[in-house]
């Protein structure tokens, strides 16, 4: 049986067409879900995609957080359901206490979009499994609210656990701390992250390169094994 | 009604890039002796009915869960008249 794997869209939400087609690309059933549905029509794993859900209004994720779709996600996730959340979603996560810390502005103040350069940290994640640990990918970046931060406390624990899933190369486009471009839940099936892998799943647009596809064959196969 | 005020900032130890490039404008404006900015939030709620301490407790639970992000910021609430 395909896995289904739910993709949500909030107002304001952008690229939700891109992760449902690379859901598609890594060979599962991509399911629409709408922030007002409190159903999750039975999918198997969720994908929070960026945008600027609710217009950012308030903070970045903010108002997102509290709509109806995010009960069940924060219900599911807790029982063990693989969630991504990728830029905004990253974001919604943080706001949804699923994932610590908060983002904040870019230090620079500037919208950032560029190519970037990212270390894969852990592998131990619902999302991860197909890189090896230490890898190098380059996927898309582009965000203003891309700051992760967290208390020197979180971050200690963050680093001892191997928790820090991704870390920016070359460039700290944001001002991060420790350089986290993602971070994960301990039980590591929540995970989220600033770049758009959803953004190089094919050889022709984005980067030009497929670095991005492995997160989604990654939870799949974690999907088949469970 | 009555006015309740939620003013939210970032917690002392957070960077506020925002603030600090208003900072830098200052003296290029003729504004000197400003050693330091910080930018935050103003929330001016009208309440409906008597702001009593009930009234103000469910304006904080409001500002700890949804006005504020408390990982990163601090609040404060008033009443004014």
């Amino acid at each position: 049986m395909t896995a289904r794997i739910g993709v949500v869209t909030f107002p304001g939400t952008l690229d939700d067409r891109d992760t449902q087609r690379a859901v598609r690309l890594a060979g599962a059933e991509p399911v629409p879900l709408w922030h007002r549905d409190k159903d999750l029509k039975q999918v198997d794993a969720v994908v929070l995609p960026g945008g600027f859900s609710y217009g950012d209004y308030l903070r970045a994720g903010a108002i997102s957080r509290f709509s109806p779709v995010m009960e069940s996600v924060i219900t599911q996730a807790r029982g063990g359901m693989p969630v991504l959340g990728i830029c905004n979603g990253f974001q919604v996560l943080t706001e949804a206490h699923l994932l610590p810390g908060a983002m904040l502005r870019n230090t620079a103040l500037h919208f950032v979009c560029r190519d970037q350069k990212l270390r894969v940290e852990s592998t131990a994640t619902a999302w991860t499994a197909d890189y090896e640990a230490g890898q190098e990918i380059s996927i898309p970046l582009k965000n203003i609210d891309g700051r992760y931060t967290a208390d020197a406390r979180t971050l200690d624990e963050l680093e001892a656990e191997g928790r820090v899933v991704f870390r920016y190369l070359d460039v700290n486009p944001n001002g991060s701390l420790n350089d986290i471009a993602g971070v994960t839940n301990a039980a590591g099936n929540v995970v989220g992250l600033m770049p758009h892998p959803e953004h190089a799943v094919e050889s022709l647009i984005g980067t030009g390169g497929t670095d991005g596809l492995g997160f989604f064959t990654s939870v799949l196969k974690k999907l088949v094994a469970a | 009604m009555a006015r309740v005020v939620v003013d939210v900032m970032l917690k002392p130890e957070i960077l506020d890039p925002q603030g600090q490039a208003v900072q830098r404008a200052l003296p290029r404006l003729g504004f000197d002796g400003i050693s330091d900015v910080r930018q935050g939030k103003r929330f001016e709620l009208e309440v409906d009915g008597p702001v009593d301490d009930a009234a103000l407790a469910r304006i904080r639970e409001m500002a700890e869960t949804f006005l504020a992000n408390t990982v990163i910021e601090d609040f404060s609430v008033k009443v004014e008249s």
